[in-house]
């Protein structure tokens, strides 16, 4: 009896990744899902204010354009779609995704939503209730900032994705689950994993830390770059996974980049933190145990993943209105750009503070010169151009946009060669406090809904 | 002992944590990992990266990996959205850290990677680029 594989692709490392790669894979198969991440700590609060201003929004608008476009080929292909791209409302994006169905002649497709993940509105009644969500980084209590609060979401665990890809669903939407969940999910419905498989749990989530940054495990971002043929085909990576919890990392054929043990091993380093105790709802997976083999070309198994049992707590991402920031920019040419831009840099600032203004944080930097390693480089003897770029933190909003009309005058009223203030003027935007917190399991419970096109 | 730049013996990648930034360092043999371990303190790192880590700086060992695991404390301008910086979420920090002279034995040679001292500046705006055949 032939071992039984099922194959995972992922083709959306985050909000605005390659809009091409999805259709690709589906194209490309053989695939038996598709896998797609929308959800970035930031994305919450701008999604839910997107709901506020109409009740129909605040999910990701792009991966319903994204089915429209694929949905033939998938459904002739016979793929699912695991997509944490409900956000805030992942009910409004079923509803729209079932008119799509139902439009392409799509009747009897299931599709399904994961929610639960959503405890704006609780947040009261669990504070009443002496649950505190203390910042999980320095203890204080949420009460600090409560009427500043924008969004607030608990990252749910995978067996409810599981449970709708098992009731017949061949798209699940979900809100904020974990990104290795999205991979995760599919395995628990596929192989029937228990709550309790420790092990297997963590080698599906370890499969799902690999691909969640879409290229970055098949040549994207790799240190030997030089090495990396075909950019502009770069494959995105396709997972062949076994119920004993091995895998195969592989990418399909004709696309560009690499799968190695070098590429993979980098992207497991990606976002660490403490190896031994990498927390998920799910699991607590330990990254010293990892093995990683290459068994072709283009083919990395994976395998000896050990886990351990999950919390007894769920984690919380919760934005907050921070205060505002604007950053703008010039370009300086030579000869001496760099004293020029140096000259700017005086300029704004003297300006600034002579119509009495200082701010919470400002920051100077000179691209071109350092303003990605600092000190660590030497300085290069000559700058033929340079980029002058500023920018401003603080609560006050209209002081942040008063900034933004001292950019541009630079260009009449500073030294020669300035150029490049395209864009506009700089203008206030909101800065997102993140707060992460814990909430006991038992207050959370994920609600799955399957429907079925008519 | 004799001088390499880091870069010869490992590859890296980094991303950021909150406030803090990650930057996970994978040698290329078994023996550039002993010497890593041994040579590359978290006290080294902090050093490297003054003036852009402003925090504590931990270190975590993957010997399975043959990799050290950084954690760069304050190393962001606050993070997420608050930060000013041009490189918010510390994608710069591997290459770096890459950056960095390490101290080896003189009989250690690792694997060659090709392109070794190729960040000479003469050479960066010679070369022409790979990957792009129809290009």
């Amino acid at each position: 009896m032939s071992r039984r594989i099922v194959r995972i692709a992922n083709g959306q490392g985050f909000w605005g990744d390659s809009p091409d790669a999805p259709a690709r894979l589906v194209a490309g198969g053989p695939l038996d899902y598709l896998t797609l991440d929308y959800l970035a700590e930031v994305t919450m609060s701008i999604l839910q204010k997107q709901k506020r201003r109409d009740p129909g929004l605040g999910y990701a608008t792009d991966f319903v354009d994204l089915v429209r476009e694929i949905l033939p080929t998938v459904l002739d292909r016979g793929v699912r779609i695991v997509a944490n791209a409900g956000g805030v409302n992942p009910e409004a994006c079923r509803k729209t995704l079932v008119e799509i169905a139902r439009a392409q002649g799509a009747q009897g497709l299931k599709i399904a939503t994961v929610r639960g993940d959503d405890i704006l509105d609780r947040l009261d009644s669990l504070l009443a209730s002496g649950i505190a969500l203390e910042n999980m980084d320095d203890g204080r209590p949420l009460a600090e900032i409560r009427d500043r609060v924008l969004s607030a979401n608990v990252y749910l665990h995978s067996f409810a994705v599981a449970e709708a890809l098992s009731r017949g669903a061949r798209i699940v939407v979900s809100g904020r689950t974990t990104d290795p969940g999205l991979v995760l999910s599919p395995l628990i419905a596929e192989f029937g994993w228990p709550r309790d498989a420790w092990n297997l749990l963590a080698a599906g989530t370890v499969a799902g830390h690999i691909v969640e940054c879409g290229a970055q495990c098949t040549g994207g971002n790799f240190s030997r770059w030089w090495e990396v043929d075909g950019w502009d085909r770069l494959g995105y990576p396709v997972l062949e996974l076994a119920a004993d919890g091995t895998f195969v990392v592989t990418k399909q054929e004709g696309s560009g980049g690499l799968v190695t043990i070098d590429s993979v091993a980098e992207q497991l380093l990606y976002e660490l933190g403490e190896p031994s105790r990498y927390i998920t709802p799910d699991c607590v997976v330990d990254f010293t145990s990892i093995r990683l083999e290459q068994v072709g070309p283009d083919r990395v198994a994976v395998s000896g993943v050990r886990g351990a049992p999950a919390t007894e707590a769920y984690k919380v991402s919760i934005s907050y209105l921070a205060g505002y920031k604007a950053t703008g920019q010039l370009t300086i040419s030579g000869p001496d750009a760099l004293a020029k831009a140096r000259v700017c840099a005086a300029a704004l600032w003297g300006r600034l503070a002579r119509a009495g203004l200082a701010f919470e944080h400002s920051s100077t930097e000179y691209l071109g010169l350092d303003s990605c390693h600092g000190p660590i480089t030497p300085p290069p003897d000559v700058l033929n151009e340079v980029v002058l770029r500023v920018g401003v933190r603080d609560a006050d909003r209209a002081k942040v946009d008063r900034f933004g009309r001292e950019l541009a005058p630079l260009v009449t009223s500073g030294p020669p060669g300035v150029t490049g203030f395209a864009g506009g003027r700089p203008k206030a935007t909101e800065v997102l406090g993140y707060w992460p917190a814990l909430i006991p399991k038992r207050l959370v419970e994920p609600q799955i809904a399957v429907e079925e096109v008519r | 002992m004799k001088e390499i730049p880091l870069y010869a013996m490992a590859h890296a990648r980094s991303g950021d944590k909150g406030e803090a930034s990650n930057v996970g360092v994978r040698a290329y043999d078994e023996r550039g990992y002993e010497i890593l371990r041994a040579w590359l303190t978290a006290e080294r790192v902090a050093r490297h990266f003054r003036g852009i880590v402003l925090g504590r700086v931990d270190r975590h060992e993957l010997p399975n990996l043959r990799a050290l695991n950084f954690i760069l404390h304050d190393s962001l301008g606050g993070g997420g959205s608050a930060s000013l910086k041009n490189d918010a979420q510390g994608k710069t920090h591997a290459q770096a850290l890459l950056r960095m002279t390490v101290e080896v034995p003189d009989d250690y040679a690792p694997p060659p990677v090709g392109r070794q001292g190729a960040l000479a500046p003469a050479g960066e705006l010679a070369r022409p680029p790979r990957g792009s055949r129809n290009g």
